[in-house]
């Protein structure tokens, strides 16, 4: 019988779980894909919003500010980078500048920090890309950048550090309340029992909620498309630039990731399946004609891929984060600014996991750092020295686009949350997301898999599932 | 700081023959780095046969072609650095790599030369809309896969561009028992060569779809089936002509670009159309000191200039080194003749091809008249009358193809002679039911008249080490 168990593992699931952990109670997290980060928390934009979106005195408002506030020492605390880069809010029009003035106001009332209306020309001054069409802008300082399934990874990681138990392909099917606890079943027939259960299931959380029989509000799939430009082409833009919303949403951005690539999108579209994560033609054509607006020349030849992400959209205008039924906790419809918000909800949704009746001690050892992942790349001739005479696997380089050793692909495949398949090495190194995109890294990544987990090389797959790379030898037997 | 007089990047064909001709034009010290764990670049997984026409006046696979080279550089006093990747350079030629053994070093050069070859093209640069399930692979990639790990990479396959890489990835895959079920050009024409498309995807009955294009991927986990669709003049896939087709691969074979990461480090000035560095005669960038050659430079069909280019830059790079005067170097690049390339369609009659004797590439018909006599139509010349004769009644080729070892390594074999075509599959089957035993050397007999022809199976690597 575990104390807890959540539903979900993306950032919500896991900063929540890295929460939880500093209580001495059985801590289990269960997730339906083979890795952690595989839902919402896997393709967005990575920002850490200022926080003038949201309606004032709403939890999205509440939890952005807090959120964002608390990002920085998050990271440092987790060993992942962080970067505010500030955000740019432009206007085109009279009529835009008008709405600029709005979000200031709306802004100074959530109580972001610094927020200016700048001219033009000012604007430019901060970007000098900018087209000469942008005639006024909101400037945000407070704006960061972080990589959100690297934030995942590591809250997750820093979580069973300190005890909570992962367990991966786990599709909660049913929930069973009895006498003073849940039953929960997977698809494939495995059982667990929970005192309480956290439901931070992204897309699905409408359901699990109807599972634990909370059938209030209902998630809406809505795909978001992008496209992920070189690192040579990171001199387009620093901060994130925005357009002003108007009756059609938000728009696209452009932003630098903390990793120095360009990142152009999303779309907004409505999808009827909350698995179809296609990217499509039209998609990309609105992007491309969209970004346009904000700078004279994008360098789309250099673009090195495309992807979309689905939001969980909730019909409710809120985040949903409450307790419908005793002992059970909704951290549902949980769309943008929802990374950013992800340090400060997970208080919040311990908070109501205390006012369900919640009780243990904490534990005396717990540890909320964790010790940063060796980036090879990063260190200086004399550093790297020393650790290849130490370990002469990072004298072995895998991935040349990204400059990824050898001894970084098996730390990814031995640390918690431990990587089993080529995209889990790829998120947690980045090996194969340079500009080859894994051509000449993934026969490498894929054989050090294969030997690291005792596998034959055909058994070795890109997301698990029946995702496999090859098909047996070509003759002979095995090498 | 270590010195070295020249240091060449990369060990491929155009590194290779540019550490040899430094050491040959006096340069004391030439150091080679190669980040993988043997010379050869490419050539190691081009196990068909088609290099050194020019440079050895035969025909070799890539991998005899690379050992050749290699015996000449172990044999002349070269530092080689295998399993060493330069990890920065910059303008002042400090030269910044990382091995196992020797940890993260500096050397300071004399001169450099860039050889660092090219890497492909992959999905994302192409923009195709979809899922993105495992099964999407660039040809280069599963030709290393095939040839050298040993591994199938997909059974039924579509491949996408008709580049050189590709026509040989589509019989390679056709001979180990995959189903190649098209192979979809965007342009009119095919960028591969005529003598390719005829052996590769003739021979074997592949379609090559021309004016086409893969417009969606499909399946979440791994590929379930492309959909293909026709072009119009802006290359913008028509209406109403989309087809599915099932499939469990899509192998891309859509451009090479120049590896020039390290060029731009050290601020080398890059062209915007050949996408390698601006170099004049003597193969000298824009940066003195640094020179380019091969691959790196622009992408080159034929090695045989590639390990040209590579001689005059390693001469150039010793000279530079020693104070030597360049301009005495300077020489008219030789003209060469380029191999045809683009073939309009295959022509569907029986009794037609197109010869691939001469770069002409003319479209041969051949009639049986009723005296017995053969009539051929279509040649510009006698040597094309005789190819066409040859390839109506008794056609032959040079196979190629691995054997597994003992141990699992995949050794490249080929037959030492052409046989007749219609063979292979027995020849085929006859490799894929041995099993080698190391070491083996180059050159070595491995079956004796193969399947009763007249051709012997030979080793085209050696492995002596294992
Ligand atoms: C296109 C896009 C752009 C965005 N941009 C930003 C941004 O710039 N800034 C920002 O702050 N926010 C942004 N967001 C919002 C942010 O990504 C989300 O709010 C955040 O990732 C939500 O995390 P989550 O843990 O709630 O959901 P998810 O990451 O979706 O996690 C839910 C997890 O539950 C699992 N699960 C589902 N059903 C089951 C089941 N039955 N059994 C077991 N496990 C199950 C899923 O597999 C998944 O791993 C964006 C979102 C999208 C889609
Ligand atoms: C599939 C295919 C089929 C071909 N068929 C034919 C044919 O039939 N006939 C023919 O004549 N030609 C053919 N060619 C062309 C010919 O093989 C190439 O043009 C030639 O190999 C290029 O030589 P290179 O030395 O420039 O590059 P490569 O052979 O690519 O060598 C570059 C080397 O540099 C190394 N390197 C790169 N970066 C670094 C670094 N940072 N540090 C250390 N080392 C590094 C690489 O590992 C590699 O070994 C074919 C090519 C291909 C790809
Ligand atoms: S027929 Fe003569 S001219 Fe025409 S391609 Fe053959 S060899 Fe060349």
């Amino acid at each position: 019988m575990y104390k807890t168990a959540i539903i979900g593992a993306g950032v919500i699931g896991a900063m929540t779980a890295r929460r939880l952990a500093a209580y001495d109670a059985e801590l289990i997290v269960l997730e339906k894909e083979a890795d952690v980060a595989m839902g919402q928390s896997k393709a967005n934009s990575g920002i850490v919003h200022a926080g003038f979106d949201p309606e004032p005195g709403s939890l999205k408002a509440k939890l952005n500010l807090k959120g964002n506030r608390m990002m920085e020492e998050t990271c440092h605390q987790l060993g992942v980078n962080f970067r505010r880069n500030g955000s740019l809010v432009v206007a085109f029009s009279e009529e835009d500048k008008k709405t600029l003035k709005k979000l200031y106001d709306r802004g100074n009332i959530n109580g972001v920090d610094g927020l200016r209306l700048i001219s033009g020309e000012e604007a430019r001054e901060i970007e000098k890309n900018l087209s000469e069409s942008v005639k006024g802008a909101l400037y945000a300082p407070s704006a960061g950048v972080v990589c959100p399934y690297d934030l995942t990874i590591e809250a997750m990681g820093n979580a069973m550090d300190n005890g909570a138990q992962l367990m991966t392909n786990f599709e909660v099917s049913s929930i069973k309340k009895k006498e003073g606890y849940y039953i929960i079943k997977a698809t494939d027939g495995r059982e667990i029992e929970a005192e309480y259960v956290v439901n931070c299931a992204g897309l699905y959380s409408d359901k699990i909620a109807a599972m634990a029989g909370d059938t209030s509000f209902h998630i809406t799939p809505r795909a978001g498309e992008y496209m992920l430009l070189d690192k040579e082409a990171g001199y387009l833009t620093d901060a994130t630039i925005f357009k002003v919303p108007d009756a059609m949403g938000k728009g696209v951005l452009a932003t630098k990731t903390v990793d120095g690539n360009i990142l152009l999108g999303p779309t907004s579209a409505d999808r009827e399946n909350r698995e179809d994560d296609r990217v499509t033609h039209c998609g990309l054509d609105i992007v491309r004609e969209k970004e346009k607006m904000f700078f004279d020349n994008v360098p789309f030849d250099k673009v090195i891929t495309q992807f979309a992400g689905l939001r969980a959209h909730g019909d409710k205008g809120d985040f949903i984060i409450n307790s419908p039924v005793p002992g059970f906790v909704n951290a549902a419809g949980i769309e943008s600014p929802g990374l950013t918000s992800a340090p400060a909800a997970a208080i919040k949704i311990e908070e109501i996991l205390i006012g369900t009746g919640f009780r243990a001690p904490m534990k005396k050892n717990y540890n909320p750092c964790r010790e940063k992942v060796v980036r090879f790349r990063e260190l200086s001739i004399h550093e790297k020295n020393a650790l290849i005479r130490k370990n002469k696997d990072y004298g072995q380089m895998v991935c040349r686009c990204e400059e990824i050793t050898k001894a970084e692909i098996l730390q990814a495949l031995r640390r918690n949350p431990k990587a089993t398949d080529i995209d889990g090495v790829k998120r947690r190194t980045r090996s194969g997301m340079g500009r080859c995109q894994g051509g000449f890294c993934m026969p490498h990544v894929l054989e050090i898999i294969a030997e690291e987990q005792n596998k034959k090389p055909e058994e070795v797959t890109k997301k698990g599932g029946g995702s496999k790379i090859l098909y047996g030898r070509v003759k002979g037997g095995a090498r | 700081m270590r010195y070295s007089d020249v240091v060449i990047i990369g060990g491929g064909p155009a590194g290779m023959s540019a550490a040899l001709s430094a050491r040959e034009a006096g340069a004391d010290k030439v150091t080679l780095i190669e980040r993988d764990d043997s010379l050869g670049g490419i050539l190691q997984q081009c196990i068909h046969n088609g290099f050194g026409l020019h440079r050895f006046g035969e025909e070799l696979t890539g991998p005899e072609y690379a050992e050749r080279y290699e015996k000449m550089v172990r044999e002349a006093d070269i530092e080689v650095m295998t399993g060493t990747i330069v990890t920065d350079l910059d303008s002042r030629r400090i030269v910044t790599c990382v091995s196992e053994d020797r940890g993260c070093i500096q050397i300071k050069a004399g001169a450099v030369v860039l050889a660092m070859g090219c890497r492909e093209r992959p999905r994302g640069a192409l923009n195709i809309p979809g899922t993105r399930p495992a099964g999407v692979i660039t040809a280069g990639t599963a030709q290393k896969f095939v040839n050298v790990e040993g591994y199938m990479p997909g059974r039924e396959v579509v491949i996408l561009g008709s580049g050189d890489i590709g026509l040989i990835m589509a019989r390679r895959m056709t001979l180990e028992g995959a189903h190649v079920k098209a192979v979809c050009e965007i342009m009119e024409d095919s960028g591969g060569l005529t003598r390719n498309i005829v052996q590769c995807l003739k021979d074997f009955g592949i379609p090559l779809k021309l004016r086409h294009t893969v417009t969606e991927i499909h399946g979440r986990d791994r590929v379930e089936g492309v959909t293909v669709a026709q072009v119009d003049e802006n290359l913008k896939p028509v209406k109403g002509t989309e087809e599915f087709i099932p499939c469990d691969t899509l192998m891309l074979s859509v451009g090479l670009i120049p590896e020039n990461e390290l060029s731009k480090k050290a601020g080398v000035e890059i062209s915007p159309t050949t996408k390698g560095p601006v170099i004049d005669a003597n193969r000298q960038t824009k940066i003195p000191g640094i020179f380019a050659c091969g691959n790196v430079v622009k992408v080159h069909e034929l090695v045989d200039f590639v390990s040209e280019e590579g001689h005059t830059a390693g001469r150039s790079a010793a000279c530079f080194a020693m104070g030597m005067n360049l301009a005495v170097q300077e020489k008219q690049a030789k003209k060469h003749v380029k191999e045809k390339k683009g073939v309009q369609n295959l022509p569907a009659e029986t009794g037609a091809t197109i010869c691939t004797i001469c770069p002409v590439g003319c479209t041969l018909k051949v009639t049986g008249e009723a005296d017995g006599q053969l009539k051929v139509e279509g040649n510009s010349c006698r040597r094309g009358r005789a190819y066409a004769i040859k390839e109506f009644t008794s056609p032959e080729r040079t196979l190629t193809s691995i054997m597994a070892a003992g141990d699992g390594t995949m050794v490249p074999v080929k037959t030492d002679k052409p046989i007749p075509k219609e063979k292979i599959s027995e020849c085929m089957k006859i490799i894929n039911e041995k099993t080698l035993m190391l070491p083996i050397s180059l050159g070595n007999i491995i079956i004796e008249k193969i399947g009763g022809t007249e051709a012997n199976l030979i080793c085209t690597r050696s492995f002596i080490n294992k």
